[in-house]
């Protein structure tokens, strides 16, 4: 008789919600108050109770609110949503207790308490991050020890491709596809050239000092743009009916994917130069960028392949009814489809190979990590190591994450299931 | 007459299992002949053979004047003459059905654009579905996919248009609007083989009827007597279930 006046229901919600909402209101509020005024309003009681009283506090108020069909909406969404069964009402108070508490200590880092004025480790005082630290590596971050006075060339090689694939987004169709044919096989010569130097005027910049966020940016570029047709190839190659080029293709594959890429990029920066005949010589970066790209490509071979298996055999056999050949029938009908189909698989792919860049330290190269990883060694900024590798995962995460939804987008762009 | 389709003692193996025995068969130009028989008789494998979407393994196949073997230039160009359309209609999901129609005039008989739009545009009018030319084919229905695969393959004017069961895939609704543009086909001079169980259809256009079971032609016969005299048990049998 108790108990069954003691369940929520639409009889007496002008009891209960009111009752539950105090609860919960006050639960918060110890929490809140706990945290960011350091005032416990129940520290009269037991240490371990008052410890954990917002939480049974919470969890009676969510008991008593939890009404079914109660006609207000919102209570229904909450009730629904987060507050569905005992257990659920005890998930939700934990978990948001739980970021409460977690975020004025991180604020503190990353903001409150941080220092952001200064030129040396010195500047920096408190419990704080250092930004001090990256606003005076930023240059090396973003360059690597490439010369100051010669960086307008990197900036202008960026600012010019960009500028170029804004502009191949709003020409005119016909025209487009001379851009985008510029842009794979024209630009990157231009771009090399530009960074490298050595003649038209520029001052010969070699490789080594290439770094930081604009070598991250050229090793995924490169990597990308030539990875995904190696891979292509190797796809076709896996199912072709020539066994010699199957064979060749499925050894290649597994050749590569086999071995882990920091062995792979070891190998092609120490011992490939061994194997070469004497005076000839191929720049370290060059030797690194083609080991990625062909470690990536059987990857990328094996994604695609998964989705040229996941097309029905009825479109081979349209396609081939209407007398395509072989190349007429993958490039029109079979590929669009397949690569399609497997857009989440490609991004998946691409992104590691982002995020695989830093591994370039093993053959002395240094990409944005790379270079956190010099910079905080330096006697004057020891210590810094947290702040440097949380600027790189954030760069990073908006690299990934912008690439992320592009592919989300080209995705829906590309959906005719409409 | 000459023959625009001749198979001489055509054997055909999957693995061990024979699944055509010793084919013989003519096809004059604007000749309608209809295949029919149970199932796994062979007669979906005989008719992709004449496109060599299978290979035989014996025997020869001779489509207009060119023999099937290993060329593949040979092939692909008994493929351009040669127009089918699938029990699934195969349409390319990825295009409009303007450009499924409009793909294989452009790239492989090399019309220019506007020529090969002039063309898929007169070929969905005549299978009525003009109005649907810049939908994907996941917006149509079953009989208009199949439309337009009919005119897909119309595109290429092909000499001979080969139909792998057509109408078995369609809700029974459908199958009447498919079969009105076959037989206007048909009217319109064109050569065609037709595996089916349509036998109205069957009765409307066709002139020779051949009956298989187990890999071979059990009988071939001008429709009327087909269907008013049949010769084998076999054949009554089969007749006699469907009719």
């Amino acid at each position: 008789m108790i108990l069954n006046n003691l369940k929520p229901t639409k009889e007496k919600i002008n009891t209960f919600l009111p009752l539950g909402s105090i609860f919960v209101i006050f639960a918060f509020l110890d929490v809140l108050t706990n945290t960011f005024l350091n005032l416990n309003i129940t520290g009269f009681l037991p240490q371990t109770l008052s410890y954990f009283f917002p939480l049974l506090l919470g969890y009676i108020g969510f008991y008593l609110i939890r009404i079914d069909f109660s006609g207000i909406s919102f209570l229904d969404k909450l009730n629904k949503n987060i507050n569905s069964s005992n257990f659920n009402a005890f998930l939700t108070l934990l978990i948001l207790f739980i970021i409460i508490k977690a975020i004025l200590p991180l604020m503190n880092w990353l903001i409150l308490e941080a220092n952001f004025a200064g030129s040396s480790k010195d500047d920096c005082n408190g419990n704080g991050a250092c930004w001090v630290f990256i606003k005076v590596w930023f240059n090396r971050l973003m360059y690597g020890l490439y010369p100051d006075v010669e960086q307008w060339r990197v900036n202008s090689a960026f600012i010019l491709l960009f500028a170029l694939v804004g502009i191949a987004f709003f020409v005119p169709q016909k025209i487009k596809k001379y851009f985008i044919l510029f842009l794979l096989f024209v630009y990157p010569f231009i771009g090399i050239k530009l960074l490298s130097g050595g003649s038209f005027g520029l001052v010969y910049v070699e490789t080594a000092a290439w770094g930081g966020l604009s070598l991250t940016f050229i090793i995924s570029a490169f990597a990308i743009l030539f990875c995904f047709p190696i891979g292509v190839f190797l796809a076709l190659g896996r199912r072709s009916s020539l066994p010699a080029i199957r064979y060749v293709s499925i050894g290649f594959i597994e050749l590569w994917r086999g071995v882990p890429l920091i062995t792979v990029l070891f190998m092609a920066a120490v011992m490939f130069p061994m194997f070469l005949p004497d005076g000839t010589f191929v720049d370290k970066l060059i030797r690194v960028l083609i080991a990625i790209t062909l470690f990536e490509a059987a990857y990328m071979a094996e994604v695609v392949r998964g989705g040229l298996q996941a097309l029905p055999k009825g479109q081979y056999e349209a396609a081939k009814s209407l007398g395509m050949g072989y190349w007429r029938m993958n490039a029109l009908i079979i590929l669009p489809q397949a690569l399609k189909l497997v857009i989440p698989g490609i991004a998946n792919t691409l992104l590691a190979l982002v995020k695989d860049t830093p591994l370039i330290f093993v053959v002395g190269l240094m990409e944005l990590a790379g270079m956190i990883g010099l910079a905080k060694t330096n006697p004057k900024w020891l210590g810094m190591a947290m702040e440097g590798y949380v600027f790189a995962g954030l760069v990073f995460w908006i690299i990934c994450y912008a690439m992320s939804r592009y592919s989300q987008n080209l995705e829906k762009k590309l959906s005719t299931e409409r | 007459m000459g023959k625009i389709i001749e198979l001489k003692k055509v054997n055909k193996w999957f693995d061990k299992f024979q699944v055509l025995k010793d084919i013989d068969l003519e096809v004059a130009p604007q000749e309608k002949i209809v295949i029919c028989g149970p199932s796994g008789s062979g007669k979906s494998t005989l008719i992709r053979c004449i496109n060599r979407l299978e290979e035989h393994q014996e025997g020869n196949i001779i489509v207009d004047g060119t023999e099937l073997a290993e060329n593949t230039k040979n092939i692909e160009k008994i493929r351009a003459e040669v127009g089918m359309v699938f029990q699934q209609f195969n349409l390319f999901p990825h295009l409009s059905i303007l450009d499924n129609c409009t793909l294989a005039p452009i790239w492989v008989k090399k019309l220019t654009k506007k020529e090969a739009e002039e063309l898929a545009m007169k070929n969905l009018t005549r299978v009525q579905i003009d109005d649907q030319a810049l939908k994907f084919p996941g917006q149509l229905s079953g009989g208009q996919q199949q439309r337009a695969a009919i005119a897909r393959a119309l595109c290429m004017e092909p000499k001979i248009m080969l139909f792998d069961e057509p109408t078995s895939a369609l809700d029974p609704e459908m199958i009447k609007e498919v079969l009105d543009v076959m037989v206007d086909l048909a009217k319109g001079g064109m050569t065609m083989i037709v595996v089916t169980h349509e036998m109205g259809f069957a009765k409307e256009v066709a002139d020779y009827m051949i009956f298989m079971d187990e890999g071979k032609i059990v009988e071939r016969a001008k429709t009327k007597e087909f269907f008013d005299n049949p010769k084998s048990d076999r054949t009554k049998l089969f007749l006699s279930q469907i009719l």
